[in-house]
């Protein structure tokens, strides 16, 4: 293992963990929920009457933060790498697991973290896991 | 307007921007944090420390209460066993993840750029989403 010093940004990743930590402790402090984005997104799918609006309100945020950090400064560096075919794939099997696997990131990996659920440790051990081995895979032994 | 509807917004925005400030959002960083094998990046392990030492300060101070300070009803995860599902669901979701270097809110933002890219990634991801729902109705349809 080599650690890559030229693209280590522990300061800038630190700040902006704090403020995706402030937005789930916001959201279960004020609205007594979990900020999982599969869960919320989701649950768009199946709308439920009084269900809808603060789903789409949140999902609206996260889509226009890029636009309101251009207010201030230009974007940071976004590289996708990744072919079409190659996004499809990957977003279909995104799409099905996280709602098969009851969250994502963001709700077991940060919200289900901090409230020490035995659930969402397991779920991110798991996905850290097949994602670690997945890119394995792919830079290591298939060389792609 | 609803207050929480306005804080739910507000909640997005703010992960959104947690998202771009951390290097999340762009799925190349991503990509060289699951790449432990090669120039590895540990940034998005501070982007985790990060969002987890705040949120679990929010749940811990949530523990025991049934309402959120704004009087909602606190709708926290009630499953406790470790089942197939969970487990299956987010070893899937990491290979997804590996595949591409997107999970779903780094999406959400990304789509929010505009990069036709990052749209694809969302789109075929809401479209796994929907497969799931179509999949469940169809199991609970057998089961009934």
């Amino acid at each position: 293992m080599t650690i890559d010093l030229s693209s280590f940004t522990p300061w800038a990743s630190l700040s902006g963990g704090i403020l995706i930590g402030i937005a789930a402790a916001m959201f279960i402090l004020l609205n007594g929920r979990i900020a999982g984005i599969s869960g919320i997104l989701g649950g768009l799918l199946t709308p439920q009457k009084g269900d809808i609006v603060w789903r789409a309100l949140f999902i609206a945020g996260m889509v226009l933060a890029p636009t309101a950090w251009l207010l201030t400064a230009p974007l940071p560096d976004m590289q996708i790498d990744a072919s079409y075919p190659w996004l499809i794939v990957a977003g279909l099997i995104v799409g099905i697991s996280t709602r098969y696997g009851s969250g994502c990131t963001s709700g077991h990996g940060v919200c289900g973290i901090s409230r020490l659920s035995p659930r969402s440790i397991v779920a991110t051990l798991a996905f850290m896991f097949s994602g670690f081995v997945t890119v394995y895979i792919i830079r290591h032994l298939i060389g792609m | 307007m609803n207050k929480h509807f306005v804080s739910a917004f507000v909640t997005g925005l703010i992960f959104g921007i947690g998202l771009l400030v951390s290097g999340m959002a762009n799925p190349d960083k991503v990509l060289s944090f699951l790449d432990i094998a090669g120039a590895w990046d540990p940034s998005l392990a501070f982007v985790m420390g990060g969002a987890i030492a705040v949120g679990a300060i929010a749940f811990t101070f949530v523990k025991g209460r049934t309402h959120s300070l704004w009087g909602e009803p606190l709708r926290l995860p009630g499953k406790k066993d470790l089942d197939q599902r969970l487990i299956m669901g987010n070893l899937g979701f990491g290979i997804g993840w590996g595949l591409a270097g997107f999970c779903p809110g780094p999406a959400l933002v990304a789509f929010g750029t505009g990069a036709p890219k990052a749209i694809v990634f969302v789109m075929a991801m809401i479209a796994g989403m929907a497969i799931y729902e179509v999949i469940e109705k169809s199991r609970t349809k057998a089961v009934n």
